[in-house]
C-alpha cells in the first residue's frame, strides 16, 4: 500500500499540468470531467490509504533512497491515520468546491481549476510529509496557488489588496520557517523529522533549538492565522470567490496547525517534553485567538469576512486542543477539523449563492432578501448550529474531547473561553441568518461599521448544483459528531501521532507498529460538562444574536452605558485590523518576538 | 496604525528577535565546521552510485527529487497565477502596437552578440548541468534572459514569436507534467516514485546519471519557458504610445 | 570572525523585515522580501561550508577530496525559485493596484478593513 501516498500528490499535480496545457485544445465539458475526476480520484485513494494506515504507518521513501548506514538520505512520506484522515477531508472539500465552481465561474475557468488542483496536491503532500524541507516546499506551493486564486477578481481593488496582504504576510512566515530549517539542519545535520528527533535526544537543547522552534512554529502559525498572525485572513477571505474561500477557510488555514502538531510530536517533544511550556504558550495563543476573533466576527456585516473570523475562532479552539499536549486534546482538534472544514465550506457556498441571487454580500443590505429560499436557509442555520457546538451535532464531539483533555489535568477554566469563542462566532452567524433569511432585526446597525461591496461574478449558474453542493457539505459536517466509532478512532489516531518512539522506529528501522486492538463502533460518550457547556453556548449564541438584531430597542440608559464602555475597545480592534500590510508584518514580527522570548525564558 | 506607532512596535520586536538570533548563533558550530552526516555521506556515495559528477544536481534531481517536483510546480503555478492576475477581461483589443525602434547600432551589435553568447552558455549549462557546474535551473534562466535581450535590442514585435501561447502553454505543461510522469513510470514498475530507472552510464560524460539527465533537461525547458511567459505577461501590460515620427518603416 | 557569516544572515533577515513593514511602495516591498529571503540562503550555505572544502563537483577531481555540503546548495536552489515566484506575483499585483487606484503605496490601497 505504500504506493498510494505519492499518488495523492502526483494525480492532482499531473491533472493541473494536463488541464492547463490542454486549455485551448479540448472542449470544456471534457476538461470539467478531467478536473473533477482528478480530485475525486485523489479523495477515493485517500480513503483507501486511511483504511490501511490504521493498522500500520504507511511509509514511502522517494526515489528508493532508503536509510543508508543509519542516515536518512531521501525524502519520505509517513502517513498515519490522522494524516490520512486529513487528506480525505481536504480531497472532499476541494472536490465539492470544484463541483460548485463548475458553473459559478466561467472566465479563466481552466486556470482556476489548475490552481485548485495544485493546491490539493500541495496540501496532501504537506499532511503526509516526514521531511522538514519537503514540508516547506508544499507550504510554499499551496501558498502560491492560494495567492493567485485570492486575487481572482482583478477588476476591483479589494481582491488586489487581499491578495497582496495574503502573499506578503504568508511569504514572511514561510521565510521564517526556512531560517528555522537552516538552524535545525546546522544542529542535527538532517532534514528527516524522525532523525532530527533522534539526534536532539542526545545533548542539551540550547538557544539554537528554542529559537529554531520559535521560527518554525511562528511560520506555520502565520499560515494558520492565529492571533497575532491572523490579520491577513479576513482581507483575503472577503475578496476571494466563494469556492476558493471554502478551500482556504475549510482546509488550508487549518493545515498550518497540523504542521505545528507534527513538528512538536516528532521533534520538539524530545528536548522540551518534560514540561508544559511549549504547549502552554500554544494554548494561550489559541484561547486569545478564539475569543478575539469570535468578537471580531460579531462586529462584521460583510458575510465572508464574518465567516473568516468564525474560521479563525475555531482554529483558535483547535490550537488550544493541540496545546494541551494530550491525546484527547489532539483527537478533539482532529474531529473539530473534520466537522469545521465541511460546515464552513457549506457556509461559504451559501454565501456564494446569496451573492449570485442578489448581487450582495452585506448582511444589512441583504436584510429580508433571503426570504423564501428555504434550501440555503436550512443549510445556513444547520451549519451554524453545528459550528456553535450544540450537543451531538457538528463540532460538538471534537470540542467535547478537547474539554476532556483540559479537565483531565485540572484545567477546567480553559472551557470557559473556548465555549465563549464558539458562542460569539455562532451568534454572529445566527444574527446574519435571521436578518437575511427571516427579515428580522433593524435595517441598520452602526456597530457593524461601514459597508463595502463586491461585484457578483457569473449569473448563468446552475443554481440547483450550487445548492446541492452546499447541502452535501453541511450534512456531512453535521454528521461527524454521530458517526459511530469515529471518536474512538480519532483518539487512537492521536495516540499514534504522539508516539514519537514508534514513529522513529517505523521510519528509520522499518520496525512495524503493533496493530490496534479492535475499536468499538459506538458513538463516543462525552462528559456532562461538555453537554452543559454546549447547551449553554447555544443559548448564549441565540441570546447574543437577538441582542444583535434588536439591541437598539433597549432603554436609552442601557444603550448609553454599553456604548461608552464598549466603543473604545471596539474602535481599537477595528483599527488593528487596518488592511495595511505594513501593520500586519509588524504584528508578525512582534508575535514572533514575544513567543520567542516566552519560550526562551520558560525553557532555558 | 500611524507610522510612528508602527515603528514603535517594530523596533523593540526586531531588537528582541536580534537578541534571540544572537543567542541561537552562539549555539551554532563555527563557520567551516560542518559536522552533519548528510553532506559527507552524499559526497561519498553519489558518484559511484549514479555516475554523475555534479553531486548538487544529483541531489536535486535524484536524492531529493520530490522537492524539485514541488518546486517545478511552484514555478508552473506562478506562471498560471501571473497570467490570471494580469489578464485583460475588458475585451478591448489592444491596437497593434508599434514601439519605438532602437536607433543605436552599437547597442544592437552588443545585443546580438549577447543573444548568441547567452544562448550558447544557457544550452551548455543545461546540457552539461549534471557533469560540471550548472544545471537545468540556471541554464533555463540564462536561455530566457538571452531571448529577452531580443526585446531590448529590437522591439516588442521581435519578442512576439516567443510568446505564442498555443505553443508555449502545452510545452510548459509537458515540462512540468513530464516530471510527474517520469516519477509515475517508476511507481508503475513497482519501485518507489521517482526512482532512477535508467542505466547510469560512464562517470563524467553526458551519458550518465540515468533519469537525472532527463529530469535536468525537462527542468531546463520548463524554467526557460516559464521565464519567457512571465516576461511576456509583464511586457504585454506595457503600452508605449504610438508616435508617428518614431515609427520606422 | 568565524561567526560573521551567521551575523550577516541575521542582519539581512531583520533589515528585510524592517523594510517590508515600513515600505511605501509595493515594488520596493517585493525587493525587501527578497532581502529577507536571501538571509535564509546565506544561513544555509554558511552552515554547509567545510573548511578548505571544494565544490561538490567531481569532474576531474579525485573522489574523496573534501567538499562542501551539496544538500544546502540544492535547498538554496529551491529557495531561490520560491523567492522569484513570490516576487513575480507581488509585482503583478502591484501592476493591478496601480491600474485600479493609481498608486502602489500599500498604505493607500487599503480598500477593506475592520
Amino acid at each position: 500500500m505504500s504506493w498510494i501516498p505519492p499518488l495523492l500528490v502526483a494525480i492532482p499535480l499531473l491533472g493541473a499540468a494536463v488541464v492547463a496545457a490542454l486549455d485551448h485544445i479540448t472542449p470544456t465539458p471534457v476538461q470539467d470531467v478531467l478536473v473533477v475526476a482528478a480530485s475525486a480520484a485523489t479523495t477515493a485513494l485517500a480513503f483507501v490509504l486511511l483504511w490501511h494506515a490504521e493498522s500500520h504507518e504507511v511509509v514511502h521513501w522517494f526515489g528508493g533512497w532508503q536509510v543508508h548506514d543509519g542516515v536518512a538520505l531521501g525524502v519520505d512520506f509517513a502517513v498515519g491515520p490522522l494524516a490520512a484522515g486529513m487528506c480525505v477531508v481536504i480531497g472532499l472539500v476541494v472536490t465539492l468546491a470544484l463541483l460548485y465552481s463548475l458553473t459559478f465561474l466561467r472566465e479563466a475557468a481552466r486556470l482556476f481549476d489548475a490552481l485548485m488542483l495544485v493546491a490539493l496536491g500541495a496540501m496532501c503532500g504537506f499532511a503526509m510529509s516526514g521531511d522538514l524541507f519537503n514540508l516547506f516546499v508544499w507550504l510554499e506551493l499551496m501558498g502560491v496557488a492560494a495567492y493567485a486564486l485570492t486575487g481572482f477578481q482583478v477588476e476591483r481593488l479589494g481582491p488586489v489588496q487581499g491578495a497582496v496582504n495574503f502573499a506578503i504576510t504568508n511569504s514572511v512566515g514561510g521565510y521564517l520557517f526556512a531560517i528555522g530549517i537552516a538552524l535545525i539542519y546546522a544542529r542535527t545535520g538532517s532534514l528527516n523529522l524522525a532523525e532530527i528527533g533522534r539526534t536532539l535526544s542526545h545533548g542539551p537543547a540550547g538557544g539554537l533549538v528554542i529559537f529554531a522552534m520559535t521560527l518554525l512554529f511562528c511560520g506555520l502559525l502565520v499560515k494558520g492565522a492565529v492571533v497575532p498572525f491572523h490579520l491577513w485572513a479576513a482581507d483575503a477571505y472577503a475578496v476571494a470567490p466563494a469556492p476558493v474561500c471554502a478551500v482556504l477557510g475549510g482546509v488550508m488555514t487549518d493545515i498550518g496547525l497540523i504542521g505545528v502538531a507534527r513538528l512538536y510530536w516528532t521533534v520538539f517533544d524530545v528536548p522540551f517534553g518534560h514540561g508544559h511550556a511549549v504547549g502552554d504558550v500554544l494554548l494561550w495563543m489559541g484561547l486569545v485567538s478564539a475569543v478575539l476573533t469570535g468578537a471580531m466576527a460579531f462586529l462584521q456585516r460583510h458575510l465572508k469576512r464574518m465567516l473568516a473570523y468564525s474560521v479563525l475562532c475555531h482554529i483558535g479552539i483547535m490550537l488550544a486542543g493541540i496545546g494541551l499536549l494530550d491525546s484527547a486534546g489532539l483527537a478533539g482538534a482532529e474531529l473539530m477539523f473534520l466537522a469545521h472544514a465541511l460546515l464552513t465550506a457549506g457556509l461559504f457556498f451559501v454565501a456564494g449563492i446569496l451573492h449570485v441571487d442578489h448581487g450582495l454580500i452585506d448582511e444589512l443590505n441583504l436584510r429580508g432578501k433571503g426570504r423564501g429560499c428555504w434550501a440555503p436557509a436550512v443549510a445556513w442555520f444547520a451549519a451554524t448550529i453545528g459550528l456553535v457546538g450544540t450537543p451531538y451535532v457538528g463540532i460538538y464531539l471534537g470540542h467535547g474531547l478537547i474539554d476532556e483533555g483540559a479537565t483531565g489535568p485540572g484545567r477546567s477554566w480553559v472551557l470557559v473561553p473556548l465555549w465563549l469563542g464558539s458562542a460569539l462566532a455562532g451568534a454572529a452567524l445566527l444574527r446574519a441568518g435571521a436578518r437575511i433569511f427571516l427579515g428580522w432585526g433593524e435595517a441598520d446597525d452602526p456597530l457593524l461599521g461601514r459597508p463595502f461591496e463586491e461585484d457578483p461574478l457569473e449569473r448563468h449558474v446552475l443554481r440547483p448544483l450550487l445548492v446541492a453542493v452546499a447541502l452535501t457539505a453541511v450534512v456531512l459536517g453535521l454528521a461527524i459528531s454521530v458517526v459511530p466509532g469515529l471518536g474512538q478512532r480519532a483518539e487512537y489516531a492521536a495516540e499514534r501521532f504522539r508516539d514519537r518512539a514508534g514513529y522513529a522506529a517505523r521510519v528509520l528501522r522499518d520496525q512495524p507498529m503493533s496493530p490496534p486492538q479492535s475499536l468499538p463502533v459506538t458513538i463516543r460518550h462525552t462528559s456532562l460538562d461538555s453537554f452543559l457547556y454546549g447547551g449553554g453556548a447555544t443559548i448564549l449564541a441565540l441570546g447574543l444574536a437577538v441582542l444583535g438584531l434588536y439591541g437598539r430597542r433597549l432603554p436609552q440608559t442601557a444603550l448609553a452605558v454599553a456604548e461608552r464602555s464598549l466603543a473604545p475597545p471596539i474602535r481599537v480592534l477595528r483599527e488593528l485590523h487596518s488592511g495595511v500590510v505594513g501593520d500586519y508584518v509588524t504584528w508578525v514580527a512582534v508575535g514572533t518576538a514575544v513567543t520567542g522570548a516566552a519560550w526562551a525564558l520558560l525553557l532555558r | 496604525m500611524s507610522r510612528r506607532v508602527r515603528v514603535a512596535l517594530l523596533a523593540p520586536a526586531l531588537l528582541v528577535l536580534g537578541t534571540l538570533f544572537a543567542w541561537a548563533i552562539a549555539g551554532l558550530p563555527a563557520f567551516g565546521d560542518y559536522r552533519g552526516p548528510y553532506g559527507y555521506v552524499l559526497n561519498r556515495i553519489v558518484v559511484p552510485l549514479r555516475h554523475t559528477t555534479n553531486v548538487v544536481m544529483a541531489t536535486t534531481f535524484d536524492v531529493r527529487g520530490i522537492d524539485t517536483m514541488g518546486e517545478e510546480f511552484i514555478l508552473y503555478a506562478s506562471v498560471i497565477g501571473v497570467t490570471l492576475l494580469l489578464r485583460d477581461e475588458s475585451g478591448a483589443r489592444r491596437a497593434e502596437r508599434r514601439t519605438r525602434r532602437l536607433r543605436s547600432d552599437a547597442v544592437r551589435l552588443v545585443g546580438v552578440v549577447l543573444v548568441g553568447v547567452g544562448l550558447l552558455v544557457g544550452l551548455w549549462l543545461v546540457a552539461f548541468g549534471y557533469v560540471t557546474p550548472g544545471g537545468g535551473f540556471p541554464g533555463g534562466v540564462v536561455l530566457a534572459g538571452a531571448i529577452l535581450v531580443l526585446y531590448l535590442i529590437g522591439s516588442h514585435r521581435d519578442y512576439r514569436p516567443f510568446r505564442n501561447e498555443h505553443l508555449l502553454d502545452p510545452l510548459e505543461g509537458i515540462g512540468a507534467g513530464g516530471y510527474v510522469v517520469t516519477g509515475l513510470a517508476a511507481l508503475v514498475t513497482g519501485l518507489a516514485f521517482l526512482t532512477n530507472l535508467f542505466g547510469f552510464g560512464t562517470t563524467g560524460t553526458l551519458a550518465s546519471g540515468g533519469s537525472i539527465g532527463i529530469l535536468n533537461a525537462a527542468a531546463g525547458i520548463a524554467v526557460a519557458i516559464a521565464m519567457l511567459l512571465l516576461f511576456a505577461e509583464f511586457l504585454e501590460t506595457y503600452v508605449v504610445p504610438l508616435e508617428p515620427e518614431d515609427v520606422q518603416s | 570572525m568565524s561567526y560573521l557569516p551567521y551575523a550577516v544572515a541575521a542582519w539581512l533577515c531583520l533589515v528585510g523585515l524592517a523594510g517590508v513593514a515600513t515600505s511605501k511602495n509595493l515594488v520596493h516591498l517585493a525587493v525587501c522580501l527578497t532581502v529577507t529571503q536571501s538571509s535564509s540562503y546565506v544561513l544555509l550555505l554558511t552552515v554547509g561550508y567545510v573548511d578548505h572544502g571544494k565544490a561538490p563537483i567531481f569532474k576531474g577531481v579525485e573522489l574523496g577530496t573534501p567538499a562542501v555540503d551539496p544538500v544546502v546548495q540544492a535547498l538554496t536552489l529551491t529557495d531561490i525559485v520560491v523567492s522569484v515566484v513570490v516576487v513575480a506575483l507581488i509585482l503583478a499585483l502591484a501592476l493591478d493596484a496601480h491600474r485600479l487606484s493609481g498608486t502602489v503605496d500599500p498604505d493607500r490601497i487599503a480598500d477593506i478593513s475592520g
